[in-house]
C-alpha cells in the first residue's frame, strides 16, 4: 500500500479524483469546499487537464455537460445551494446519458443557510432537485479513506454506466485532516482511444470506424420516443440497483437498539455504541455507504429478537428517516435523534437521547 | 486508548499548526489520527481552534469530542472558554505568558508555560508556540521526542530552514 500521507478531505477528494481519470473541473467556489477549486486551478493543468472558473454554478453543470458530451473526464463540486443550482443540468446529463463525477460537500440550509456540516441535502441528493424521472447513484463516505477510494473509481463507474455519480461529504469531512493512503494514477486515453472507447460522445474529426454521427440529446418531443427512453434509463437503474448497494452493519446481533446514519453522524454513533455498552445497553449501526440505492436488505439483519427501536441519527430535521421506515417496513418503531443547523450532537448527547428512547420503546 | 487533545487561541498565535504537528507524530508513528479544526468566518486576530484525536490501535471512530485529556489555551478568552472541557484528572497548558489568572478548576493539573519569556530567551518570540508544543509533548508523553523533532524537520525544511535550529531549541526549552 501507498505510504500514508496526512491531507485536508477537500484536498484528498481532489487529488483521488484526479488519480481516478478526471481532467477538466468547472466549478465556482463556495465555503466549505472552495480548497477544491484551489487545488484544481493549482494541478489540473500540470497533469494534463483544464480548470476553468465558472460565472456560476449553472455555467459549471453546463460546461459539464458540454465537455463531457465531447468524451471528456469531468469533475465537479460544490456545495449545497451550489448543488440545488446545478440540479437542472444533473437532469439533463441523466437524459443525455453524460457521464461525470459530482461532488457535494454540504452545510447546513435552508437558503443560504450557514457554512457549518449539515445532512440536510440527503432528499436533495436521493430525490434530485431536477425534472423529470431520474436516478444519480449517491455515494456517502464517513472518512477521508473511504472518499478518495469512492472518488478513486467514481469517474470509471460514471463512464461505465453512462451516469453522473455523486458522492455526498460534508463540511467537516471537507475540513479536517487524516492519514489517507492514494492509489495510483489511471490510464489517460488519448482522443482516438475516447473516440473508441466512448463511441456515444461527439469525438469529431471523422475518429469513428463506422463514421456513424453521434447525438446527444435529452428532448425528445415524441412521448412514445420519450416514454420508451425513460424506461430505457429505468432498467439500467433497477440494475444499479441491484448492483450498488454498499453499507457496513456493526453489532446487529443482539442488539437493544440500531442507529441508522451515515458520514459524519455515523462517526458519533460508533462512539456513543461504545458508552452504551459501557452501561449495559447493546448498540448496532447500519451505515448506509450507498444512500441511493439504498442498502434496504441491510435491515433484514436486524436481529428482531432483541431489537426494540430503530434510531434514524441525522444531522437534519429527518430525511433519511423516510427510507428507514421503508426498509423497517413496519417491523419496529422507527425513532430520530437529530440536530439541525449546523449544530452537531456530542455522541454524549446522542447516548442520552438514545436512552430515553428506548425507555419509551420497551 | 484514545487521547483526546484541544488547542484553542486567537489566529495567528499557530494553535492549527501545534494540532497539525500532533497529528504529524501520530502519523509518523502508525497511530490512526484525526484532526479538526474550527472552521467559520474567522480571520487574524479572530479565535482559533482544533481537536486532535490520537488513537493506539483501532481507528479513530470520532473526530469531535465532549471532553478532552488536554487542552492547550494560548489566551484568556480560550481560558474562560475551553477549562471546563478538560477531563478531570486531565492537563490543562496556559500560557502564562498572556494569561495572568490561574485555572478556576481544582480537579485538573494545570502546567503554567511563560511561552514568550522562554522563546524571549532564544531571541525570537514567535517561537512561543513551539516553546508550548515542546512543553505539552513532554508531558503528555503520546508521541516520542525523536518523532516531534522529526516533524519539526519537515515543517521547517526549503525556504524556512533557517528556522529549524532555533525551533527545535525551543522544542526543549520547558523542562519543569
Amino acid at each position: 500500500m501507498a505510504e500514508k500521507v496526512l491531507m485536508k478531505g477537500n484536498e484528498a477528494f481532489a487529488e483521488a479524483v484526479i488519480r481516478g481519470g478526471c481532467r477538466f473541473y468547472f466549478g465556482y467556489p463556495i465555503t466549505p469546499q472552495s480548497e477544491i477549486p484551489e487545488f484544481m486551478a493549482r494541478e489540473l493543468k500540470k497533469r494534463g487537464g483544464a480548470f476553468l472558473q465558472a460565472e456560476s454554478e449553472l455555467g459549471a453543470i453546463n460546461m459539464t455537460y458540454g465537455c463531457a458530451a465531447a468524451g471528456g473526464n469531468v469533475f465537479i463540486s460544490s456545495s449545497s445551494p451550489g448543488i440545488s443550482l446545478m440540479q437542472e443540468g444533473m437532469s439533463f446529463l441523466c437524459s443525455a446519458e453524460v457521464p461525470c463525477t459530482i461532488l457535494n460537500v454540504s452545510r447546513c440550509g435552508p437558503g443560504v443557510g450557514g457554512i457549518q456540516p449539515g445532512q440536510a441535502d440527503y432528499y436533495q441528493m436521493t430525490r434530485g432537485g431536477g425534472n423529470g424521472d431520474y436516478k444519480i447513484p449517491t455515494f456517502a463516505p464517513a472518512n477521508i479513506q473511504e472518499a478518495v477510494d469512492i472518488l478513486y473509481e467514481a469517474p470509471m463507474l460514471a463512464d461505465s454506466i453512462r451516469n453522473p455519480v455523486a458522492v455526498l461529504a460534508d463540511g467537516m469531512l471537507g475540513q479536517m485532516m487524516e492519514p489517507v493512503a492514494l492509489p495510483e494514477q489511471k490510464k489517460q486515453y488519448s482522443p482516438d482511444e475516447i473516440a473508441e472507447y466512448k463511441p456515444w460522445a461527439l469525438t469529431g474529426y471523422n475518429a469513428k470506424a463506422d463514421k456513424k454521427r453521434a447525438v446527444v440529446k435529452s428532448l425528445r418531443l415524441q412521448p412514445e420516443a420519450l416514454e420508451e427512453h425513460v424506461e430505457k434509463l429505468f432498467k439500467k437503474y433497477r440494475q444499479l440497483e441491484k448492483e450498488l448497494v454498499r453499507y457496513e452493519a456493526v453489532d446487529l446481533d443482539g442488539a437493544d437498539i440500531v442507529f441508522v446514519a451515515f458520514g459524519t453522524m455515523s462517526r458519533l454513533c460508533k462512539e456513543a455504541m461504545e458508552i452504551l455498552a459501557d452501561q449495559g445497553i447493546k448498540a448496532g449501526l447500519i451505515r448506509p455507504i450507498s444512500i441511493w440505492p439504498y442498502p434496504a436488505e441491510a435491515f433484514d439483519k436486524i436481529d428482531f429478537g432483541t431489537t426494540k427501536v430503530v434510531i434514524s441519527t441525522e444531522l437534519s430535521m429527518g430525511q433519511m428517516i423516510d427510507d428507514v421506515r421503508l426498509a423497517v417496513n413496519g417491523r419496529l418503531p422507527v425513532r430520530l435523534i437529530h440536530r439541525t443547523g449546523g449544530m452537531i450532537p456530542t455522541s454524549l448527547e446522542v447516548v442520552e437521547k438514545a436512552k430515553t428512547i428506548l425507555e419509551e420503546s420497551k | 486508548m484514545t487521547n483526546k487533545l484541544f488547542f484553542a487561541g486567537a489566529g495567528g498565535q499557530g494553535v492549527l499548526l501545534m494540532g497539525q504537528m500532533t497529528a504529524y507524530a501520530a502519523m509518523a508513528e502508525d497511530k490512526p489520527v484525526t484532526f479538526l479544526p474550527s472552521y467559520g468566518p474567522e480571520m487574524r486576530g479572530g479565535t482559533s481552534n482544533c481537536t486532535v484525536v490520537v488513537s493506539d490501535d483501532k481507528p479513530v471512530s470520532c473526530p469531535l469530542i465532549y471532553e478532552a485529556d488536554a487542552v492547550v489555551v494560548m489566551n484568556v478568552p480560550s481560558l474562560l472558554k475551553f477549562e471546563s472541557l478538560v477531563k478531570p484528572g486531565g492537563k490543562l497548558f496556559i500560557n502564562s505568558s498572556l494569561i495572568e489568572q490561574k485555572t478556576s478548576r481544582d480537579d485538573i493539573e494545570a502546567i503554567y508555560v511563560p511561552t514568550i519569556e522562554l522563546a524571549e530567551q532564544l531571541g525570537n518570540t514567535r517561537a512561543a508556540n513551539i516553546v508550548m508544543f515542546g512543553a505539552f509533548m513532554r508531558s503528555m508523553n503520546i508521541m516520542s521526542m525523536e518523532t516531534c523533532e522529526h516533524v519539526l524537520e519537515k515543517i521547517f525544511s526549503g525556504r524556512k530552514e533557517k528556522y529549524l535550529e532555533l525551533n527545535k531549541k525551543a522544542f526543549h526549552i520547558y523542562e519543569n
